[in-house]
């Protein structure tokens, strides 16, 4: 309780209902080999019933740890000090049977992965099953009709004959709905969602929100959102408890932080957060121009070696009628991937290249490189075809391009130093000398906004963002005309994230290098992009400028994208979901 | 033993790299406590005392191995322990104490081998086979897997007398032994590794270096074989003390090492057979004890290894996001005003615990 935006007695600000749940300055400390972590610091705030409290913050803030504290899920190494108390029910002392009883049936817990919190070997019938039959006397053949009944209440189409599926034959929006029908089975008082949408795709998450707040509205059930996602807080909270590095630092009603957000750490979180119709749909006008170039340092020089013209003329990156196959299970059909995709991207142009998981555009992005075979089509690099071309002509080829992944944590080699990993591409093609190697490894990294003194750092020394400088670096020193970032963005934080895409463009004006930009999230996209490509199931369903493509979508798939992602302003948010629940109307009459 | 200790110190320096100019066994010794430091202590003292008895043996020892007499005058067969022979005499008239003193020789060189030969062959052909995959790698699979089937005694004992044929030299002898050895453990390390390189070679960081445009063998070597080699100085440890029973095992049952080119506690214990039911007990419990010394030294080490190198049997506490924290707060620092973005990020960016490169970030290459 150090913020003074705090209020003083916790339960004077939850209105006249009497709180579900309270924290009262709740610790969690964890024993660790470099001595006692603070994962949570005094936290207190209370949850009225049928009320929707999100709990935000950023990697490390303590958000889940608070909530898990509640139920007794965390691992042996952590104390926990303070109280909780559930209804005037202490549960930070309750241990076994007691624990056991409370937990399931008075609170329950939504997880962030739907894969993996179902039972694989059995049906999803029988876990809602087991889950009613634990905390309720009930025969078996009451049970199982009580569970199609809360498979119809969360949405599970054709529910009767759905409870005999198993979790790998439903889709991952499916099984959240399973892991919510469980949840709510004893009627909880309160529900404790961490990152119930994270793991799950734009348009999924919108009606996995929907059925929360649907579920809230019908049974009373208090619900702790705990996530990262300001966009999810605007469209569901009522009140918002924002944490940070283990503590309360602001809490409040959902209008009023998106308002007036008062702490400091509040006002930066919403300021990262990109924002549809923040970037290059603003201007009709799509080019290098719209960027609003950050001032930094110019140093980035040219590779040593013969300098590469390029007319303008020929396309970066030109891909025409690109399929793309995986073999299938046994005895399984080969799976396309990717369908006859063609575009193009114009030296010194961004293209975004948007759609959900398993829609192709990863393996788009790792097929440009050569990371994964195509069947048929071509993919023309400056004019060369990679797929025809001689390994002679390839080797040369890859230095004019560099690619960045997804997780920095894994992308780096975690036995090579900083500087090894940058200058690999160079020691690779034979560039340079010793010394003219380590001077182009300290402009990179002056250039990516780090200490020359990181080159000497291993991977694991530094943060997400800082590992993600180092990525791009290596990318960008062999001075490529052509960058592939596939979803370079979507493992970091917000705050990270907004600093990482800064640099990206800053860079991208500077060194005027092509990119084709894989990205999952439209804001992001609007961002860095001038053009933009959406894809579903392996297709191009549409292609233009960012400007037209993100204001006046033509294809009904990038209008349901578009109107999926919630928007970091409630009353814009209960505004678009309106809107949408016409969109769902139209498209179904 | 040097070897495998020089190779299980090299693997930790990763854990410890802010402090990388200090001693490798220092870092080792900082990241245990309580049970697990003793542990890896006692295991490095016998370790120690082993090694430096058998580098020492002919000054330490009274006598020669295989001398039944001093200055003409005969010691005696199966003489109990006295001032002159402290633990007594075999029945071949030989000094235990001398016996047991060059025996750890024996020990040491087979081990040092059989341990070197079985890296050198099983790590390399692990990661290739991994990393190539396909035909060769299924062909390399099975014949490993056929040779798991046999009990690894019986097969030692095939190599050895397929190596010694019957004659043998005091190196040849020891080289044999330390090739029968071997057989048995490269199985083991070739599937270690080359279970490892498969799910390191699809990591992002090898497509990384693929995309560079790396040859495979730049690859394997640079990106793949270091971030395989962790488990590597368990399993040599492991295998050292194996090595030693089966060294020992190969002696009891007269294989391996002639008796004449080199003392064998294997061989001294095989002797002492017969002299148990006699009351003669020097004779084996001396030999005896000098292997489960060993042993239980070298298990230990392998054993507080595998915890300190294996991250799972570690407690660790939620230290990983301090970085991304000192990140976050650079944003909120006032030097954004005066000095854009690079002056904003320099200094609350580093973790440095040390606090070195708080002043001056881009000059301090002098001060590491």
């Amino acid at each position: 309780m150090t913020a003074p935006t705090v209020p003083a007695v916790p339960t004077a600000s939850t209105g006249p209902a009497r709180p579900v749940l309270a924290f009262d300055r709740l610790s969690v400390t964890f024993a660790s080999d470099a001595g006692p972590v603070r994962a949570v610091r005094e936290v207190s705030f209370t949850v009225a019933p049928g009320e929707i409290v999100a709990v935000v913050g950023e990697s490390g803030s303590g958000k889940s740890v608070s909530s898990r504290a509640l139920l007794g899920l965390l691992p042996g190494t952590a104390t926990v000090a303070g109280s909780a108390q559930l209804d005037g029910v202490e549960l930070t002392g309750l241990r076994g049977e007691s624990m056991r009883k409370v937990r399931g049936d008075r609170i329950a817990m939504i997880f962030q992965e739907p894969a993996t919190s179902l039972d694989p070997v059995r049906t999803v019938g029988w876990q809602v099953v087991q889950a009613l039959r634990v905390h309720r006397p009930m025969s078996r053949r009451a049970a199982r009709a009580r569970a199609v009944e809360l498979l119809e209440l969360v949405g599970i189409p054709d529910a009767a004959s759905r409870i005999h599926s198993y979790p790998h034959q439903l889709s991952g929006g499916q099984k959240q709905r399973v892991m919510i029908a469980i949840a709510i089975a004893c009627e909880p008082e309160v529900i404790i969602a961490d990152e119930p949408t994270t793991a799950l795709d734009v348009t999924v998450q919108a009606a996995i929100l929907e059925l929360l707040r649907d579920l809230r509205d019908r049974l009373g059930t208090a619900i702790v959102l705990i996530t990262h996602n300001m966009g999810v807080v605007a469209d569901l909270a009522d009140r918002v408890v924002v944490m940070y590095r283990g503590e309360v630092v602001e809490e409040a009603s959902v209008a009023q932080i998106f308002a007036a957000p008062a702490h400091p750490y509040t006002r930066r979180l919403l300021a990262a957060v990109p924002h549809l119709g923040q970037g290059r749909s603003l201007s009709a006008d799509p080019g290098p121009a719209a960027v609003a170039a950050a001032p930094g340092p110019a140093v980035v020089t040219s590779v040593p070696g013969p300098p590469v013209v390029v007319p303008p003329s020929i396309p970066a990156l030109a891909v025409r009628d690109l399929v793309v196959e995986f073999a299938g299970r046994l005895g399984a059909p080969r799976l396309r991937a990717v369908d006859g995709v063609s575009f193009t991207i114009a030296p010194g142009q961004v293209l975004g290249l948007v759609g959900e998981s398993g829609s192709g555009k990863t393996t788009v992005g790792r097929t440009t490189v050569g990371l994964v075979p195509a069947v048929s089509g071509s993919i023309e690099v400056f004019g060369t075809d990679l797929r025809t071309a001689s390994p002679r002509v390839l080797r040369d080829l890859r230095r004019r391009f560099g690619f960045v992944f997804q997780d920095p944590s894994a992308s780096l080699n975690p036995r090579s130093s900083v500087g090894a990993a940058i200058s690999e591409p160079l020691s690779v093609h034979a560039v340079g000398s010793d010394a003219s190697r380590r001077r182009r490894v300290a402009e990179l990294l002056e250039a990516v906004e780090l200490p020359a003194s990181f080159a000497r750092r291993f991977p694991h020394e530094l943060s997400g963002g800082q590992r993600q400088r180092v990525s791009l670096a290596r990318a960008l020193v062999l001075g490529p005309d052509l960058l592939i970032a596939d979803e370079p963005t979507s493992a970091l934080d917000v705050s990270v994230q907004a600093t990482v895409l800064a640099l990206f463009q800053q860079l991208q004006t500077e060194m005027g290098f092509a990119c084709l930009f894989i990205s999952h999230d439209l804001a992001v996209i609007d961002l860095v992009a001038h053009d933009v490509a959406v894809m579903r199931t392996g297709r191009l369903v549409e292609v233009g400028t960012t400007a037209a493509v993100l204001n006046a979508p033509q294809h009904a798939y990038t209008r349901a994208l578009l109107a999926a992602v919630p928007v970091p302003d409630p009353a814009e948010q209960a505004d678009r979901r309106r809107r949408r629940a016409d969109l769902v109307e139209s498209t179904r009459g | 033993m040097t070897a495998i200790v020089v190779t299980e110190t090299s693997g930790l320096t990763p854990l410890a790299p802010t402090r990388r100019r200090g001693l490798p066994g220092m870092a080792l010794l900082r990241s245990t406590h309580g049970l697990q430091r003793g542990m890896l202590l006692t295991g490095l003292t016998i370790i120690a005392v082993f090694v430096v008895v058998a580098v020492l043996a002919p000054v330490l020892a009274p006598y020669g191995f295989n001398v039944d007499r001093a200055d003409g005058v005969v010691f005696g067969t199966q003489q109990p322990p006295s001032a002159a022979h402290w633990f007594g005499t075999t029945v071949g008239g030989q000094d235990v104490l001398s016996r047991v003193i060059f025996g750890a020789r024996t020990a040491l060189a087979v081990i040092v081998l059989a341990v070197s030969i079985s890296l050198l062959v099983g790590v390399p052909l692990g990661v290739v086979s991994g990393y190539v995959g396909g035909k060769v790698d299924r062909a390399l699979v099975l014949v490993t897997d056929a040779l798991y089937a046999f009990p690894s005694l019986l097969l030692a004992i095939v190599v050895a007398i397929m190596i010694t044929n019957g004659r043998s030299t005091p190196l040849g002898g020891i080289f044999a032994a330390a090739l029968s050895i071997t057989v048995v453990f490269v199985p083991q390390y070739f599937r270690v590794v080359r279970n490892q390189t498969v799910s390191v070679k699809n990591e992002p960081f090898v497509d990384a270096a693929r995309i560079t445009g790396a040859r495979p063998r730049r690859i394997i070597f640079r990106h793949v074989l270091p971030n395989v080699s962790q488990s590597i100085p368990v399993l040599a440890t492991l295998n050292a003390s194996e090595a030693i029973l089966t060294l020992a095992g190969l002696g009891f049952l007269g294989f391996g090492i002639e008796p004449s080119s080199a003392a064998e506690w294997g061989y001294d214990l095989n002797k002492a057979l017969s002299d148990t039911s006699n009351g003669i007990w020097w004779t084996g419990v001396y030999p005896g004890l000098a292997i489960v010394l060993v042993v239980t030294g070298v298990t230990l080490v392998g054993e507080s290894l595998n915890d300190i190198l294996n991250p799972m049997l570690r407690t660790r506490g939620g230290g990983a996001t301090t970085a991304d924290e000192a990140e976050i707060v650079a944003d909120d620092a006032p030097s954004v005003a005066d000095g854009g973005p690079r002056q904003a990020h320099d200094s609350p960016l580093d973790p440095d615990p040390d606090g070195l490169a708080a002043g001056a970030p881009l000059t301090e290459e002098a001060g590491r």
